[in-house]
């Protein structure tokens, strides 16, 4: 499988603080990998180098710049201003800046196309709504839709189930296995429970980051991580036993 | 009414208008900007750090406008800059930015030999006294705004709705951002002359505000402060005439009396709207 990103030897963080140090991951197409880890542990500092908008302190991204593939994100919805008037079909459409010189316009097909994901996603209605008048599952229908409307080669979700009902949750998740077969994703949880019978690999991030290549791990592994995460999930959640680790 | 004609008649009265729809054209675009992004305290930092400006001009003896115009977006560019690059609280910044504008204008006046009349007009502005090289400023400032906002609408739009997902997008963030505040910072500094140093702020948040009650569209929004902000400067503006009172002062007064009014239009439709729901059910 071809590969679309490698991060080697990384050290990452904010003035002098370092968050993140000697990560490598390696991310190929068609992968799913969950990133799980504490609070602080440095999962959001990951994102923001990956997503290219926070210069690593030392080792290397390849590719790099403009050469990175093009990523689709969904970003924490706490972190919109619901108040903004801008429409759901903007937002939407706001998802092909990365395929639009600053001058260029939006044509028909941009907005079919928007059109199109809208009624995949069953909110087509919600189309000329003000973003702020959506539920907590709908307006993650819109972030979705915005972020794969560039058919991104890398899908990045920032805790896409929090604010939202365990139904969306079951269905965000068939939603990105089919995503999956054109383009690799990552998404970032605190919900082990739910992330890891949905992945294909998982990475700990804790400071360092430990790579698991299957969707199966064991208490001891987490603590020896030191990754204290809530295993609790409620309702009729899709589970799997974990293995004793020898 | 016939007096009302007979206004038209006057040169000065014409210039007035004039400045008044030019005024309301800009600022209803850069308003509207400002409202959505919540800028309105950069923008109040803006305008008074400007008045720095005014006072330097005025200690040299060049034009005030183009003083302030300089000091308007070298503290505009200024506080974008702090903002990014150090860890500075931006509000703490703007806060001394707005001190120290205003703080310099008064002691370069005072060191002005002789009276200085026109700086009155400067706080509180004059439109009954703009001259042709003020309507021509305004008109400038006009054309390039709606030239930026038509060309740019939704990458302005994209960015200042979520700038780290635009980041992420490889959208000229920077660039938007650099162009947008320094648009801000003239836009203040050249409806300074208009409504003056004090009330131009209201120029580009009451107009927006009422429109944003009726509409969560940015374009329409744009379209419905203009109007807004015409209909309430012409008020204003017979107003002043009638009552022999200061026009900046009565083109407020006449926007927050609109505001007033459309906040009550809201709150009887929202009740009617409510009552439908609960007899439909």
């Amino acid at each position: 499988m071809r590969k679309i990103l490698e991060l080697k030897s990384l050290t990452a963080g904010y003035e002098e603080k370092v968050v993140l140090k000697g990560v490598n991951l390696m991310v190929k197409e068609n992968d799913f990998l969950g990133i799980i880890g504490p609070n602080g542990g440095g999962k959001t500092t990951l994102l923001k180098v990956i997503l290219g908008i926070l210069k690593p302190m030392e080792g290397e991204i390849s590719p790099d710049g403009s050469e990175r593939c093009n990523i689709g994100y969904l970003p924490q919805i706490n972190q919109i201003d619901k108040k903004f008037p801008i429409s759901v079909k903007e937002v939407v459409l706001s998802g092909l800046m990365s395929h639009k010189k600053i001058f260029g316009r939006y044509n028909s097909d941009n907005k079919q196309r928007a059109e199109e994901l809208m009624t995949q996603m069953g909110i087509i209605h919600l189309k000329n709504k003000n973003i702020g008048e959506l539920s907590g599952g709908q307006m993650q229908r819109v972030f979705l839709c915005r972020a794969i409307i560039s058919d991104p080669q890398l899908l990045i979700l920032d805790e896409p189930d929090t604010y939202v009902d365990s139904n969306f949750e079951g269905e965000l998740y068939e939603i990105l296995h089919q995503l999956n077969s054109h383009m690799a994703i990552i998404v970032v949880s605190h919900d082990v429970g739910t992330i890891c019978s949905h992945v294909k690999s998982i990475a700990c991030v804790n400071k360092t980051l430990c790579y698991h290549d299957s969707n199966v791990i064991s208490q001891e592994q987490l603590k020896a991580y030191n990754c204290p995460i809530d295993l609790i999930t409620h309702g009729e959640v899709p589970h799997r036993v974990l293995k004793q680790h020898k | 009414m016939n007096d009302l004609f007979e206004l038209f008649q006057y040169n000065f009265f014409l210039n007035a208008v004039g400045a008044a729809i030019l005024a309301s054209i800009s600022c209803g675009i850069i308003g509207s900007y400002i409202v959505a992004r919540r800028i309105v305290f950069i923008s109040g930092g803006i305008t008074h750090a400007s008045f720095g400006g005014i006072g330097l001009a005025w200690y040299l003896g060049l034009n005030p406008v183009f003083g302030a115009a300089v000091f308007g977006v070298l503290s505009a560019l200024g506080i974008e800059w702090i903002s990014k690059k150090t860890d500075v609280r931006q509000d703490s910044v703007i806060g001394i930015l707005w001190a120290f504008g205003m703080a310099l204008g008064i002691i370069f006046i005072y060191m002005t030999p002789g009276y200085a009349p026109n700086l009155m007009s400067f706080l509180f502005g004059n439109i009954l006294t703009v001259g042709a090289l003020d309507l021509y400023l305004l008109l400038g400032l006009c054309l390039f705004t709606i030239a930026v906002f038509s060309f740019l609408l939704r990458p302005i739009l994209f960015v200042a709705f979520d700038e780290e997902f635009a980041r992420t997008q490889k959208a000229p963030v920077q660039f938007l951002n650099y162009l947008l505040i320094a648009l801000v910072a003239l836009a203040i500094v050249l409806n300074i002359r208009v409504v003056g140093i004090i009330l131009v702020i209201s120029f580009l948040t009451i107009p927006q505000t009422i429109a944003n009650m009726f509409t969560n569209d940015f374009k329409k929004m744009i379209f419905g402060s203009i109007a807004f902000g015409i209909l309430g400067s012409f008020i204003g503006l017979l107003v002043s005439y009638r009552i022999n009172a200061p026009s900046g002062a009565t083109i407020i007064f006449a926007f927050v009396i609109l505001f007033v009014l459309a906040k009550l239009v809201q709150l009887v439709r929202l009740s009617v709207k409510r009552k439908s729901v609960v007899s439909n059910n």
